[in-house]
């Protein structure tokens, strides 16, 4: 391997010693192979370690979280400030939603006169996609940067080494109250934004577009099953602790000062929103797929 | 005096590499029972990585640490939670939890582990201010709302209210002034003579290590290279001390300053 490797560079080394425009085309062309392929390679091999990292901090996490104590002052402060300081963002944004929704189903329906369905479409997109996608989203922006914010300075400032100098596991007091708090709290977030989503497109229905109050909601309810409800909320919950844990795991193992701490913040709301698309798309495949 | 007793922190031809970079390599050092050990070093010689290797937060990659003939070393975490019971350790920048009022900071290992109530605890961090020299007025203020030498005394407020055998001091007086420095090393003299407790400081200011020491030991490229008693640190010939103490640039000691 050595020899193969050291008789391609003497290679390489006459064919730049020569003038040869063709060697020298044929080198720049070697090189930007190779860069391409151990740049490739090496992102493959960074994302395994990197998910492999993530796993064993999940199987931590899990292992020390089951065990007592159960820092019950914390897990509330994370439902409240995940839960209740969320409340304006995601209400506004299902209200906005279910609007839109309305009137973009009931142009695109008028056209082969199928407005009747507006109320179906809307309840079943706000319930089954909409309303826990997009609080994800918004959560997983407002949450989960703010928890890999605040777990990165704790980092950077020595923080976490105190607690563990004073007799407290980090992993059960700074990380299993935010995860809980996510897993619990967002499906009743997404519940109040299905809700408000609904009730945007009631209000752009009957006011705008001139729906009968009755048979709108006699139509949102007529089609309307249990499963629909209880997918978005199941959704929501498997969202919440992408954000919850993604959050925490880009914090916890921040290094580097402020720039370490902003890197941390940017890696955990992406990763969050790229895993709430995925998971979103595994979910709604096990729940309606036929 | 104390020769005839047991040493209560061991360590042993400890090694700690951070990749290629060698930190800790090969370091002994012996802490008796209720002495007050300063290290002194410049900066990156491995005295920060010292302190966290014996508090188990780094795991080191060879050699024995021992505290009570515990080993730390590749202890399993309810071993190192016990030792840690023993230990309190005041942190370069105080370290204080932001999201927590003061009084809660002073409490934190009484309220989450024996689960003290909230009231007596707090009397339990006013009673500790006032130790510090901080008046009660401070105990709901939050940490962002103290000035650097108020942190840090609320800092050591919080290392001595669980009453450990054991003391870390990470480099106490650096970024104060010196007459907050002055302060901070006589409150850690008497805390650590009111606790009887066991102390291990480190830092790069000789005042505060007079103040402070019993002894003193000096650490170079991950290796004690001196140490005898504080008295003895003017005397000494060793090259190392007599460059590191009077802030020589000419010596054995190598300052990188590419």
């Amino acid at each position: 391997m050595y020899f193969t490797i050291s008789s391609s560079f003497i290679g390489l080394k006459n064919m730049l010693l020569s003038n040869d425009k063709n060697a020298n085309f044929e080198i720049f062309e070697i090189l930007r192979m190779t860069s391409f392929f151990a740049n490739v390679g090496r992102i493959f091999l960074n994302f395994l370690q990197g998910t492999g990292h993530l796993i064993i901090f999940i199987n931590q996490t899990i292992t020390m979280g089951i065990r007592p104590p159960y820092y019950s002052r914390q897990i509330l402060k994370q439902i409240i400030n995940i839960g209740y300081f969320s409340l304006p963002v995601v209400g506004l944004t299902a209200m906005f939603t279910g609007m839109v929704l309305a009137l973009q189903s009931y142009t695109g329906f008028a056209r082969f006169s199928a407005e009747g369905a507006v109320a179906t479409v809307v309840v079943l997109s706000i319930t089954r996609e909409l309303a826990p996608v997009l609080a994800g989203l918004m959560v997983a922006g407002r949450i989960g940067a703010a928890i890999a914010a605040e777990l990165g300075t704790m980092r950077v400032t020595e923080q976490i080494d105190a607690l563990s100098t004073l007799s407290t596991d980090p992993l059960q007091y700074l990380v299993m109250p935010r995860v809980i708090a996510g897993i619990f709290t967002l499906p009743l977030l997404v519940l109040v934004a299905d809700i408000i989503g609904v009730f945007g497109g009631y209000l752009v229905s009957i006011y705008k577009l001139g729906f009968n109050p009755g048979n709108y909601l006699h139509q949102t309810l007529q089609y309307l099953k249990a499963i629909d409800v209880i997918s978005g909320l199941i959704k929501a919950s498997v969202f919440g602790f992408c954000i919850s844990i993604m959050g925490c795991y880009h914090g916890y193992y921040s290094k580097g000062g402020a720039q370490g701490v902003g890197s941390a913040t940017t890696n955990a709301v992406v990763s969050s929103s790229i895993l709430i698309l995925i998971f979103n798309y595994l979910l709604t495949a096990v729940f309606f797929d036929k | 005096m104390t020769k005839h007793k047991l040493p209560r922190i061991i360590l042993k031809n400890v090694h700690k590499s951070f990749g290629s970079k060698k930190v800790l390599q090969g370091l002994d050092l012996e802490i008796l029972p209720g002495e007050s050990l300063v290290i002194i070093g410049g900066s990156g010689t491995g005295k920060s990585v010292m302190l966290k290797c014996i508090l188990g937060l780094i795991q080191a990659d060879k050699g024995s640490i021992q505290i009570d003939q515990k080993e730390i070393i590749n202890a399993s975490r309810s071993d190192l939670d016990k030792i840690r019971h023993k230990i309190s350790m005041l942190f370069q920048g105080s370290a204080l939890f932001d999201s927590l009022p003061v009084w809660e900071n002073i409490s934190f290992s009484l309220l989450q582990e024996k689960k003290m109530h909230r009231i007596q605890a707090r009397s339990y961090a006013i009673e500790k201010l006032a130790s510090v020299g901080l008046p009660e007025e401070v105990a709901d203020l939050y940490p962002a709302e103290l000035s650097g030498g108020m942190q840090r005394r609320v800092a050591l407020a919080r290392a001595i209210a669980p009453k450990p055998e054991i003391l870390f001091f990470d480099e106490p007086t650096t970024g104060l002034d010196p007459i907050m420095g002055g302060i901070i090393n006589d409150l850690i003299r008497a805390s650590v003579d009111d606790l009887g407790a066991t102390a291990i400081t480190i830092t790069h200011d000789m005042a505060s290590a007079k103040k402070i020491a019993d002894r003193i030991a000096m650490i170079y490229e991950g290796k004690i290279v001196w140490q005898g008693d504080v008295t003895s640190i003017e005397k000494t010939d060793n090259p190392y001390v007599q460059q590191f103490i009077h802030g020589r640039t000419q010596g054995p000691i190598k300052v990188d300053v590419k």
